[in-house]
């Protein structure tokens, strides 16, 4: 102690840090490094930064000056007077022709509506895991009341099919039991042809029972039909798809080589051909005088043709399973079947969930290419009725911004969707 | 000794047929077959009996007859005389002319676009981003149609060129933009110009040659000779010296207003352009998540090692990160480019002369031949898609990791 007496001063905290330089902090120092970090780099930014200002400032004032009530274009111009802006009323007089189709009864708007909402309740469960199983419930009976809310008539026909499809699992369920898989798929399918005849008479002697009005399937149009055509083909192109895809990984040549065939015949030609020969050729191969209507044979084509691409991303997950996990199902003593349906489908399913959601994201997409065999859809309405109707004829960006607007809104959600799926089924930790 | 004896040949029941694993699959085998034969032989029988009730059948004579109707692209020869044979052709080629097309624009879009898309530039990023986001969520249908439709409103009438006092005028006289489509200068081949492509043709030979020859140096000796000037160099030298000594047999030949219209020239119409940029764009933005996924795949590691060897950027980046990223490039790139084949055919949408627009359409209905037409096109397609499929398979053989 008494050997520092002169020291006049200690200091017992240390001097608080000085502040970087101002370049070397905050926001600038973000800047430097990310926006001018070098010559290529300034001049990318300066480039991006122009080209964005400029679309504003081009699209801003056209948007904003937009005018939403009068009857046709030539009122818009008027109104408008050679200052830029868009002519929104289009959409305000047409909105209801591009959602539902130009012969869809107005009155009936809030069926297709409600089913829509009652769609993204019945997807819930089946998109997120943790929402209660519960709600698997109303996902089974969806399909059959969006029947009867979009296409109505009487609720006799959906409840008779969804019972032939109960007595159907039961007779399956039971017939297993006693013997093996392939007596019960047959008795289970006869089962559902027994209850769906006796049905008939059912329905057919009470037409008017809680019935709807009945809306005939030409009668659809708009984003209604592309959302219709969308779902329906990608869930029923799924069971379809992985009776392919365990076809072709098979040991059986013959039914490997009928599957291996069949995708690769389907995954090498356009989608359109196929929509041509919905619109021409498929009426050839049905037994003289049966009439299906445009939108079943396009239903069954569009089917055939996502069934082949989502059969390809089931075989990715199946190929991907561990040799393992069909060893184990061997050793279980397990027959094929067995083994298929307790152990190796439900990891194959699992892992192909993404791929099968963006299979589902394009084919929602490519069903605009109905509007090529005259059927009206969103884009088959702006083309035909609104383009070509004296009113609105020479109006188009409008028009195909709302069609952009809400495909990507659809697109863009699912897409994301399953890339926060593939985080969540990763198990892997990086 | 305990002798169990097998009787393998006695006692062969029709249940086995079910329950033995021997012989199952062969059941199971000939089941399906006959299934499969008896629903074609439905089909087929339908198809017979409908085509009967409707007067009609299966007839091929219809490719030998005249077509009678003009196509507004012509590649090869044709005129509205010759066969539907013959437009069916010129479908064809104009089909991989805009697939062609489209396949090399999106690759280089693709390309920059996932390499952008990376960088450590926030705003281009976030361009880039944007650009790959809105493309690939919005149909490839809309896109063609809203590209057609600008192009044919936003674009001057070729009228509009005339006079002194033109609204619009050509791009150094050499290029003008009208709403019926491109006029851009054609090249005129004279007697000699063979010559010419010839040379050129053998200087990319020789250029691969060269850098063969120095990569071979490179590995006996280690002595590195600098490759990319040379490499220019025989590239364009020996052709421009074979040009000017023939007396420069290649022309250009310049599109010309004359009266209401352009003539001479090549007149790249408003429908091909449309589609050409719209599947260029689309698969752009497919491709540049591909490329990006690609380069990603590749560990932050592989570049360190590299650089802790002594390796500069420019050699890491040709020689470590390149051919890695290129193994994870190139299947999802040949799909893509097999999907563009694909959706070109919504060139019936925008009226471009393609083969669905020729034999799928006009043909057709002409005809009303539409099964064998439609059969014809898909054909067609499939032979296309099998042969990009197979070249994928080689390559992909080819470039496999060599696991030993």
């Amino acid at each position: 102690m008494s050997d520092t007496p002169n020291i006049g001063f200690v200091r017992h905290e240390p001097i608080p840090p000085s502040p970087p330089p101002v370049q070397q902090a905050g926001v600038v120092k973000w800047v430097r490094e990310n926006l001018f970090s070098n010559w290529v780099n300034s001049i990318l930014t300066i480039l991006s930064i122009y080209f964005v200002v400029k679309i504003i400032l081009a699209s801003t004032p056209w948007m904003w000056n937009g005018v939403w009530t009068t009857s046709s274009l030539r009122e818009c111009r008027e109104v408008l007077q050679g200052t830029s802006g868009a002519c929104w009323s289009v959409l305000a007089e047409r909105w209801n022709q591009m959602l539902f189709g130009f012969q869809y009864p107005v009155e009936a708007y809030w069926r297709p509506t409600l089913a829509f909402v009652l769609l993204l309740i019945c997807i819930a469960p089946i998109l997120f895991q943790k929402l209660p199983r519960n709600m698997l419930i109303f996902s089974a009976i969806y399909p059959f009341l969006a029947f009867w809310l979009i296409w109505g008539g009487t609720l006799l026909t959906p409840v008779i099919v969804a019972l032939s499809l109960i007595a159907g699992y039961l007779a399956f369920v039971k017939v297993e039991r006693l013997t093996g898989f392939a007596t019960a798929l047959l008795s289970g399918v006869a089962a559902v042809v027994l209850v769906l005849y006796l049905g008939s008479f059912v329905t057919s002697a009470l037409p008017e029972f809680i019935a709807l009005e009945p809306v005939a399937s030409r009668d659809m149009g708009g984003f209604m039909l592309n959302l219709i055509l969308g779902t329906v083909c990608v869930s029923l192109s799924i069971p379809l798809g992985i009776v392919l895809a365990l076809g072709r990984q098979s040991n059986m040549p013959i039914i490997k080589g009928i599957c291996v065939v069949f995708i690769e015949f389907i995954r090498g030609v356009p989608l359109i051909t196929l929509l041509f020969v919905a619109n021409v050729v498929l009426s050839y191969f049905f037994p003289p005088g049966t009439n299906l209507d445009l939108i079943l044979r396009v239903i069954i084509m569009i089917t055939l043709f996502s069934a082949a691409y989502i059969a390809e991303v089931i075989r990715g997950g199946l190929a991907a399973l561990p040799r393992g996990q069909y060893e184990a199902a061997d050793s279980l003593g397990l027959d094929y079947p067995q083994a298929m349906r307790l152990i190796i489908l439900p990891q194959a399913l699992k892992i192909s969930i993404p791929g099968i959601v963006n299979v589902a994201v394009g084919l929602f997409k490519d069903t605009t290419l109905v509007s090529v065999i005259s059927m009206f859809d969103l884009v088959g309405m702006i083309r035909g009725p609104i383009s070509s109707s004296t009113a609105w004829t020479g109006i188009y960006w409008e028009l195909y911004l709302f069609a952009i607007l809400l495909f990507f809104v659809v697109c863009y959600g699912i897409s994301q969707y399953s890339q926060w799926l593939e985080r969540q089924l990763r198990t892997d930790h990086h | 000794m305990s002798s169990t004896t097998h009787t393998e040949t006695s006692k062969f029941s029709l249940s086995m047929l079910i329950n033995d694993t021997r012989y199952r699959s062969t059941t199971f085998q000939v089941i399906a077959l006959i299934g499969l034969i008896f629903a074609m032989g439905y089909l087929v029988s339908n198809l017979l009996s409908n085509l009967a009730d409707a007067g009609l059948n299966i007839s091929w004579r219809f490719f030998g007859e005249t077509a009678g109707y003009d196509i507004n692209q012509m590649p090869i020869e044709y005129d509205n005389q010759m066969s539907h044979g013959r437009a069916s052709l010129v479908g064809a080629v104009n089909t991989l002319i805009v697939a062609f097309l489209a396949c090399v624009s999106a690759t280089v879009l693709g390309v920059i676009a996932g390499v952008l898309r990376l960088s450590n530039n926030w705003v281009v990023s976030k361009l880039m981003a944007i650009y790959v986001e809105a493309f690939r969520n919005v149909p490839v249908l809309v896109w063609i149609l809203i590209i057609f439709l600008v192009m044919s409103n936003v674009l001057p009438q070729p009228r509009e060129f005339r006079g002194d006092a033109a609204a619009s005028s050509m791009w150094f006289d050499m290029v003008a933009f009208t709403n019926r489509g491109v006029y851009i200068p054609r090249m005129i081949m004279g007697d000699l110009s063979w010559f010419v492509v010839g040379t050129f043709a053998l200087s990319i030979a020789g250029v691969f040659v060269f850098r063969r020859y120095a990569r071979h140096l490179l590995f006996s000796t280690g002595r590195l000779i600098p490759t990319v000037l040379p490499s220019i160099g025989i590239l364009i030298i020996p052709t421009v010296v074979a040009y000017l000594l023939l007396g420069r047999p290649i022309g250009l030949e310049y599109p010309v207003l004359k009266g209401f219209n352009f003539s001479g020239g090549l007149h790249l119409r408003l429908s091909l352009i449309a589609l050409w940029f719209a599947l260029a764009i689309y698969t752009g933005a497919f491709i540049a998540e591909n490329v990006r996924a690609g380069i990603q795949a590749i560990s932050h590691g592989q570049t360190e090692a590299a650089a802790a060897l002594g390796m500069r950027p420019g050699r890491i980046m040709s020689l470590i990160i390149l051919p890695q990223a290129l193994r994870v490039i190139v299947p999802p790139l040949i799909s893509q480019y097999l999907n563009i084949t694909k959706n070109s055919s919504l060139a019936i949408a925008v009226g471009y002369m393609d083969i669905t627009g020729t034999l799928g359409g006009i043909t057709l209905n002409q005809t009303g031949r539409a099964i064998e037409c439609i059969l014809v096109l898909m054909l067609f397609y499939l032979v296309i898609s099998l042969s990009i499929s197979a070249i994928m398979n080689v390559y992909n053989n080819a470039m496999k990791l060599k696991e030993r």
